[in-house]
C-alpha cells in the first residue's frame, strides 16, 4: 500500500554542468575494449531541429548487471563499451531480443527519457519481441542498433521531430 | 495460473514530475519528444527495468561526502550539512544505494568550463559528491552552501541556490535526478525549474528544511532533505501455460 502522507521527489532537469558530477570517463566501460565478445554502440543525440546536444547523457542498464554511462561530447556523439545481453523474458514468460534499457538525461529535458537499444543482427529474435511488435514498421527502426562499419553498433536518439525516437514510460 | 509480482514499481502521483514539454523553460522546447511514450502491460514488463546496478562499498570513499576540502585548504562559504533518507514510495528505506550530487560554489560558479558568468570560482570547490545510503537509506554531505546565479531563460533570470542529486534506487524504474532548493528562496517565483512541477506539495518537498539538530555548534549549519522514489506494488496479471 502507499503511505499517502508520502510525497514523491519530482524529477528535475540535469542542466548544463552534470560532467561535474556524472562523467567519469571509464564509467563508459560496462567492460574492456578487449574483453571477449565486447561492442561498442555510438550515436548521436539530436534535438528537433536535427542540432546535436552536447549536454546530454546517456545511460544504459542490461540483465547481466552490466551499468555504462556516457556524457555526449560537443558533437552530440556517445559511445559504450558493453557485451550484447542474454535473452530474457518478460514477466509473463513472453521471449525478448536482447536490448540495453537506457535512460537520456539532459539540460532542456525535465525528467529523463527512456528507450532501448535492440541489435539489428538479431534479425529473427528482433521479429519476435512483443515490444518491438508494439512500435509501428516504421519507427521500429528507432529501437534498433544496426552494425556499423568499424564492428560496433550505431544508435541515435532523436529527441523530437519526424524521425522521433520511441520512448517508453516505465 | 495468476502470479503475484512484488516487485514492479507503482508510478508517482500525477502531478509530481513535472511535463517535458514546458514553454517556460525555453531550452525544452526542442527537446521534448512529441510522441505519447509507448506503454507496456504489466505482464510485458522488462525484468532488466525492475532491477538497477549495485554499487558496491568499493564505488565510493568516506571523502567523496565532504565537499569542503580542496587541494589548498578549505573551501570559502557557509558551511553546511545536508542530510536525509531515501525512501520508496511505502515509506521503506532504501540502503546501500549511491547518491550523487553537484552543485555550485558560495558564488553560484560551477566548476565547469561551460559555465563562465562573473561570480568567482574556488580552486578548493568543485562542487561533486556521492555516497551511499546506510541500512537505514540515510545519507550525509558536508558541503557550502551554493549561491544563486544568473543565466538567459528570460530577462533578469537567476536560478535559485540548490544542490542538484542523481539517484539510483534498487531499479532502473526508480532512477531519478533531481534538485534540492533552500527555505524562503525569493527567487522560485521566476523559476521555471521549480515552477515546473504541478503538484504544489511536490514542489515543497523540493525544498530542504533548516534543521537545528542536524547543525553542529560552532561548525556547520544542518539542513534535512529526505527523497522518495517509487514505491513496490504488487501486480497479478495471466501467465500463459502451454
Amino acid at each position: 500500500m502507499a503511505d499517502e502522507s508520502l510525497v514523491h521527489t519530482a524529477s528535475q532537469t540535469v542542466g548544463p554542468f552534470l560532467h561535474i558530477a556524472l562523467a567519469d570517463p571509464r564509467a563508459r566501460y560496462a567492460v574492456e575494449p578487449n574483453f571477449p565478445g565486447a561492442v561498442v554502440v555510438r550515436g548521436t543525440v539530436t534535438d528537433g531541429a536535427g542540432d546535436p546536444l552536447a549536454d546530454a547523457l546517456i545511460e544504459t542498464w542490461q540483465i547481466d548487471g552490466l551499468f555504462a554511462r556516457c556524457p555526449t561530447d560537443a558533437d552530440g556523439t556517445f559511445e559504450i563499451h558493453t557485451r550484447k545481453p542474454p535473452p530474457v523474458a518478460t514477466l509473463d514468460d513472453t521471449p525478448q531480443a536482447p536490448h540495453l534499457s537506457v535512460s537520456v538525461f539532459a539540460r532542456g529535458l525535465l525528467d529523463r527519457v527512456v528507450t532501448r537499444i535492440y541489435f539489428g543482427d538479431e534479425a529473427a529474435a528482433n521479429a519476435a519481441d512483443p515490444t518491438l511488435a508494439m512500435v509501428g514498421p516504421d519507427r521500429r527502426r528507432c529501437l534498433v542498433a544496426e552494425p556499423d562499419a568499424d564492428g560496433g553498433y550505431r544508435f541515435d536518439i532523436r529527441l523530437q521531430g519526424d524521425d522521433e525516437s520511441v520512448f517508453f514510460s516505465i | 495460473m495468476t502470479t503475484d509480482i512484488p516487485e514492479t514499481f507503482a508510478p508517482p502521483p500525477p502531478g509530481t514530475h513535472p511535463p517535458l514539454d514546458y514553454p517556460d523553460y525555453r531550452s525544452t522546447a526542442l527537446r521534448h519528444p512529441n510522441h505519447d511514450p509507448l506503454v507496456l502491460d504489466p505482464g510485458k514488463l522488462d525484468p532488466t527495468e525492475l532491477s538497477g546496478p549495485v554499487f558496491g562499498e568499493g564505488s565510493v570513499s568516506e571523502a567523496d561526502a565532504d565537499l569542503t576540502s580542496g587541494p589548498e585548504g578549505e573551501a570559502v562559504g557557509q558551511r553546511i550539512v545536508v542530510t536525509g533518507r531515501l525512501l520508496d514510495g511505502t515509506g521503506h528505506p532504501i540502503a546501500s544505494s549511491l547518491v550523487e550530487m553537484w552543485q555550485a560554489n558560495a558564488s553560484g560558479r560551477y566548476f565547469h568550463v561551460g559555465d563562465q558568468w562573473p561570480g568567482t570560482l574556488d580552486p578548493n570547490f568543485t562542487g561533486a559528491g556521492r555516497c551511499l545510503t546506510d541500512a537505514e537509506g540515510r545519507y550525509r554531505f558536508v558541503t557550502i552552501r551554493p549561491g544563486a546565479y544568473p543565466w538567459g531563460n528570460h530577462p533578469n533570470a537567476w536560478r535559485p541556490a540548490h544542490i542538484h542529486f542523481s539517484l539510483f534506487g534498487r531499479s532502473f524504474t526508480q532512477r531519478l535526478v533531481t534538485q534540492m532548493y533552500f527555505p524562503d528562496d525569493p527567487l522560485f517565483f521566476q523559476d521555471p525549474m521549480y515552477q515546473s512541477i504541478p503538484d504544489p506539495q511536490a514542489r515543497d518537498a523540493l525544498v530542504a528544511r533548516y534543521d537545528h539538530d542536524v547543525t553542529v555548534p560552532s561548525w556547520a549549519l544542518g539542513y534535512r532533505f529526505d527523497m522518495v522514489l517509487r514505491g513496490p506494488q504488487r501486480t497479478a496479471f495471466e501467465v500463459p501455460r502451454g
